[in-house]
């Protein structure tokens, strides 16, 4: 039985947009999906769509057998801005999880030394020893984007949704949080769900990548990966990696000129 | 020198100077007091009268701070509506600000009319003159939250209520520490202004009758005594600021 399904959803804003349409989609427990697609093409609702942020028009989402009806608790959520708190220092900014969430926060309150000792471990396996009581006007925006991972990872949920968490990084940084992300994905096996623009970044971290076509979204195809963990960063450059980030830029590609070419029609 | 220290000797240089100016100007053109007074005038002036001034800067002192008091109740509940609800934004906003651009004095003998002459309408005309830019203040803090900052709480299982109180509220405080400074001094002008018309109390009631009795000197001394009050208020909020939301500046400068 899928962990996360979704049949047949679709989503119109409020003001008259259909930003989704028609779509299924099961992930399994423990599994690591990308949604790539243009901007646009509807993934950030999907994701509030799967969250309960926003109920579908028609069709229905279910997590773990149930139909969400609301936000379900336990999610962590990381985007493309860090999305800190400037009055909390870094480490109350990650610690924020376990004062909220019914799972942690009678436990914590009790006894926080092992979470704020859980908290640090963290930390540091994303390069962020030693920044604890700093506040979040002293870091870059690469290390608040560390936080901020740290902040969805922290209460151990398990669904993460990370819409476009890397995108806004310099190459470099980007490619050690790759790491790091499969780290933290081999050690616990959440349920991820990655939005993001950057196909080797999907192929990288992925078992299944689902690409997307706009107006209304739509999941266009999908491509399973099979490369066994952990991957080093060297199989980015391989043939057969190479090969489907290929593929995947095909297909893309292809729903590109189908774009351009009605937009020619018009004209 | 510590760059705060720095800082307080300019604020206090400017002052100190603008005194001088003033203070040189009127004995070097020899203007005479019943049109402009020196400062070292005013301030004689105030001085044979002081038990009677301290009573009327203390009458006009709680006064302000009753009706700021008042306005920062119904600011920050107003605000709070206007800010979090799309209906009342659109059904309150058109008429706080047709409310707003009515000048306070005119509505002076209405509330004489209605409460007769005295604190009531002085507090009431401060009350009324505050609250605006604390509902604006507040309202727009509250919308600007970034809608993401409130799902990170909602998926981990915090009901509305938790996601403003964690998030809204710590967020749109710089709004409403700004709009306090604001307020204050506004409260001042709304006290003054109806104690000058219609009371036997206050400064401004001070200034009235030392105006009707040619004494110029004593309405600047009541002036000064005004502006003396309003920077001591508005520097408390400053520093309230600076403690509970120095963060926000911080975070600025960066
Ligand atoms: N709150 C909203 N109200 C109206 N339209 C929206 C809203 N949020 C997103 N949209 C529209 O829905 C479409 C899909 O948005 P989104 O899911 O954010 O796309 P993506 O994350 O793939 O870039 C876009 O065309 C966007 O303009
Ligand atoms: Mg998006």
């Amino acid at each position: 039985m899928p962990f996360i399904e979704l049949s047949n959803v679709s989503l119109r804003y409020d003001n008259g947009y259909l930003a989704v349409e028609g779509v299924n989609l099961s992930i399994a427990q423990g599994e690591f999906v990308a949604l790539v697609g243009p901007s646009g093409c509807g993934k950030s609702t999907l994701l509030r769509v799967i969250s309960g942020l926003r109920p579908p028009s028609s069709g229905q989402a279910t997590v773990h057998g149930q139909v969400v009806r609301g936000p379900i608790a336990g999610i962590g959520m990381a985007f493309q801005n860090p999305t800190l708190m400037p009055w909390r220092t870094i480490l109350q900014n990650i610690l924020l999880p376990l004062e909220v969430s019914a799972r942690h926060k009678q436990q914590y309150r009790q006894n926080p030394k092992p979470y704020i000792e859980a908290a640090r471990e963290l930390m540091a396996s994303v390069g962020l020893a030693g920044f604890e009581n700093a506040h979040v006007w002293e870091l870059s925006g690469g290390m608040q984007q560390r936080a901020s991972l740290c902040r969805a990872l922290i209460h151990q949920p398990e669904i993460l949704m990370l819409d476009e968490p890397f995108s806004a990084l310099d190459a470099f940084t980007r490619e050690e949080l790759w790491q790091a992300m499969q780290v933290l994905y081999m050690s616990r096996k959440p349920t991820v769900i990655l939005v993001t623009h950057d196909l080797r970044e999907a192929v990288y971290l992925s078992d299944t990548i689902y690409t997307m076509s706009t107006r209304p979204g739509k999941i266009a195809y999908a491509r399973r990966v099979e490369f066994p963990r952990p991957r080093a960063l060297e199989l980015t450059y391989e043939d057969e990696f190479a090969h489907i980030v290929k593929e995947l830029r095909e297909q893309i590609g292809g729903m590109r000129t189908q774009i351009s070419g009605l937009k020619g029609v018009g004209a | 020198m510590n760059p705060r220290t720095h800082d307080t000797l300019i604020a206090a240089g400017a002052s100190v100077g603008l005194f001088v100016l003033w203070e040189l100007s009127v004995r070097l053109f020899k203007i005479p007091p019943f049109v402009l007074p020196a400062p070292s005038q005013a301030i004689a002036s105030l001085l044979p009268v002081w038990g009677v001034v301290v009573g009327h800067a203390w009458q006009t002192l709680w006064t302000t701070l009753a009706g700021f008091g008042i306005a920062v109740v119904a600011g920050v509940l107003l605000g709070a509506a206007v800010g979090t609800s799309k209906p009342l934004n659109l059904a309150l906003y058109p008429i706080l600000v047709g409310f707003n651009s009515v000048p306070k004095a005119a509505l002076v003998p209405v509330l004489v009319l209605w409460f007769g002459i005295g604190t009531v309408p002085a507090i009431l005309t401060a009350f009324l003159i505050s609250f605006f830019p604390i509902v604006v203040n507040v309202a727009t803090g509250l919308a600007s939250v970034p809608p993401e900052l409130r799902e990170v709480l909602r998926v981990l299982g915090s009901s509305r209520l938790e996601a403003f109180t964690r998030v809204s509220i710590p967020f749109s405080m710089p709004y409403f520490f700004a709009s306090l400074k604001v307020a204050i001094t506004l409260a001042f002008v709304g006290t003054v202004i109806s104690e000058i018309a219609a009371s036997q109390k206050g400064i401004g009631y001070l200034m009235t009758s030392a105006s009707s009795q040619f004494n110029v000197p004593l309405v600047f001394g009541g002036l000064l005594l005004i502006a003396i009050m309003g920077i001591a208020l508005y520097a408390v909020f400053a520093i309230l600021e600076r403690r509970l939301v120095g963060w926000a500046y911080r975070s600025q400068n960066a």
